[in-house]
């Protein structure tokens, strides 16, 4: 669908996102949402913080477009300090929130067009760049409606195009596909996939793996607001170590079963017990089935479902936090 | 879309030094404001008017007109005397309640759920200046209240009821936006403070009170009769109500009752002014920020 060169060759480039030791306190039920997170990201990619819910991705987005006022640490947004002088950064980012935060009071291209006289386009450029923007996004035939009455496809392409209307310098987008159905959310990751091949850099947040595996250059995977791993997608799944999956379903004590499984399968790297599931990496993709299934019955357990799969992000989350990664 | 064109290349820095970006935003958010009131005016020139038409309808048309007493109970003179009386309470009433609509019930849509508010947040100004922006917009509304609701509680009176204004223009025009801002500096502590879904209830425990109780019917001078043990107790609690410095100073504006002293009246409201604008701005951080 699509095709990234997920390359390093973005490391050299400049750098638009910096953060240092960025970090969250909620006083509020003593939470501590992100713990001393340091990540960079780079002018013209696609990066994605992808982590469960609760993860502090959206604390983080918060932080760096000076809507969560960290407790420590350091954040620099194109250059500006976003503590230190928050109306500044405020010219250089474009923000789209996760719920439809589109104003009520205004119709469509109202809402193109008052948000460009805030970033101080005149009468006439803000209304040039509305007209404009609503053709890009596919929104013309509904510029005069009432920003409740469109679809929630719809509502977030006039909420992209309302960020990108100022030209900022980094989109943030806070999970965008969810809530979607699918068309709409493939029409959203064509939009970012075109807007990603124009050069703009694009930080989003996702709890979709395959969304963070076929949109993003370089991710984070990030639980409890801590940063776990940060790398492209190939080099993710890449250092899980293995070649194939197993996951095996089977009655029994599976405690023992990944024991087994992990002693007996030849090219066996690493066993789990997940919830109801025992998975298993291995090296090595020729056999291994019939080998998983003559061990698992010698050691008179009784397989009743049975899978192998290439290593997803999901495989990567797994091996990282000891659980599953659910939607 | 994809085309990059030259006007869409992204910023490397910011292009407006901080000031000029203010100015800007500031102007738009009220330019933002203005252009839902032009689209809601029939809206708010009904709700600005139906209230004090009321008012002024019930007593100084119906009740003369059916005998009922009123105004110490003298005849057509203590109705006239009334009508100065209320017609300068019913100005300061109007202003008082658009000041409040105008900014606490709309704040309390765009913090909901969806936090509308977000993209005026997130314009290129300090956040303290998008809170007052919205007093701004709602004082602005509440000097057209005023400009609406005069000529109306001038007008309409039962034959007979003679309106006695006498207009002292320094202190009218100086009341007018002072109050405006006080008001909807009100409606800015409301509009944070009350959640959004218990904004309902601001009417009848807040808004309620404050209207019988803020000198609108009476001038706070006469409340000195009612005592308990030699204590005007009721004179001293209405002096909570910002209501009643405004009802007090309209009355110093427009007639020759008596009246609170105006170095009380003007200090107050700038207080009250002060008062409000700093617990609503920092309502408001707490709001949309965290």
């Amino acid at each position: 669908m699509f095709t990234h060169t997920h390359g390093s060759e973005s490391n050299t480039a400049d750098e638009v996102i910096r953060c240092e030791k960025l970090t969250k306190r909620y006083t509020d039920g003593n939470i501590l949402a992100v713990n001393q997170l340091d990540l960079s990201v780079y002018h013209g990619e696609i990066f994605g913080l992808l982590g469960p819910n609760g993860a502090g991705k959206t604390t983080t987005v918060g932080m760096l477009t000076t809507l969560v006022i960290p407790t420590g640490g350091k954040a620099v947004v194109a250059g500006v300090d976003v503590v230190a002088q928050p109306a500044l950064v405020k010219q250089m980012i474009g923000v789209v929130a996760q719920t439809n935060n589109l104003d009520r009071a205004l119709n469509v291209w109202e809402n193109l067009y008052y948000h460009g006289r805030f970033f101080g386009m005149s009468a006439r450029e803000a209304r040039a760049a509305a007209d404009e923007s609503l053709v890009r996004f596919r929104l013309a035939e509904r510029a005069k409606a009432d920003v409740m009455a469109i679809s929630g496809g719809m509502a977030k392409r006039l909420m992209v195009a309302r960020a990108l209307l100022h030209h900022p310098s980094v989109l943030f987008l806070d999970e965008p596909t969810a809530g979607l159905d699918p068309q709409a959310r493939i029409a959203l990751w064509e939009i970012l996939d075109k807007l990603h091949a124009g050069g703009q850099t694009i930080l989003l947040t996702t709890h979709y793996m395959e969304e963070a595996d076929s949109l993003c250059d370089r991710l984070a995977i990030m639980d409890h607001g801590h940063l776990l791993a940060m790398d492209t997608p190939k080099n993710l799944k890449e250092s899980v170590g293995a070649d194939s999956i197993v996951t095996v379903s089977a009655t029994g004590d599976l405690d023992a079963l990944a024991r087994l499984l992990q002693e007996r399968v030849e090219g066996a790297t690493k066993s789990r017990r997940l919830d109801s599931t025992v998975q298993l990496h291995v090296k090595g993709t020729t056999g291994v089935l019939p080998k998983v299934v003559t061990a698992a019955e010698q050691g008179g357990y009784s397989i009743t479902d049975l899978s192998i799969a290439e290593p997803t992000l999901e495989t990567v989350f797994i091996s990282l936090t000891g659980k599953e990664l659910r939607e | 879309m994809a085309t990059a064109s030259p006007s869409s290349v992204p910023l490397t820095r910011p292009i407006r030094s901080p000031g000029a970006a203010t100015r800007i935003a500031f102007g738009a958010l009220l330019l933002r404001d203005l252009t839902v009131l032009r689209k809601n005016l029939g809206i708010f020139v009904a709700r600005t008017i139906i209230q004090p038409f009321l008012l002024v309808f019930v007593f100084l048309f119906v009740f003369p007109k059916i005998g009922q007493g009123i105004g110490g109970g003298s005849g057509l003179a203590g109705e006239s005397a009334f009508a100065a009386v209320l017609v300068s309470g019913v100005v300061g009433l109007s202003i008082m309640f658009q000041g409040i609509q105008a900014v606490a019930l709309p704040l309390a849509n765009e913090f909901g759920y969806t936090k509308e508010i977000e993209d005026r947040v997130l314009a290129p100004l300090p956040v303290a200046l998008v809170a007052v922006g919205k007093v701004l917009a709602g004082a602005i509304q509440g000097l057209i209240a005023a400009a609406i609701v005069f000529p109306i509680a001038y007008a309409i009176h039962a034959k007979g009821v003679e309106v006695q204004l006498s207009v002292h223009w320094p202190l009218l025009i100086t009341l007018i936006p002072l109050t405006s801002i006080m008001t909807s500096s009100l409606g800015l502590v409301l509009g944070t403070r009350i959640q959004p879904r218990n904004i309902g209830m601001m009417f009848g425990f807040i808004v309620l009170p404050i209207t019988f109780l803020g000198g609108t019917y009476y001038p706070w001078t006469t409340l000195a009769a009612i005592k308990v043990g030699g204590f005007p107790w009721l004179q001293a609690l209405v002096c909570v109500n910002p209501l009643i410095y405004v009802t007090e100073g309209f009355r110093a504006a427009l007639t020759t009752e008596a009246h609170m002293p105006l170095y009380v009246i003007y200090p107050v409201l700038v207080g009250f002014c002060a008062l409000f604008l700093w617990l609503g701005v920092r309502g408001f951080y707490r709001r949309v920020l965290s």
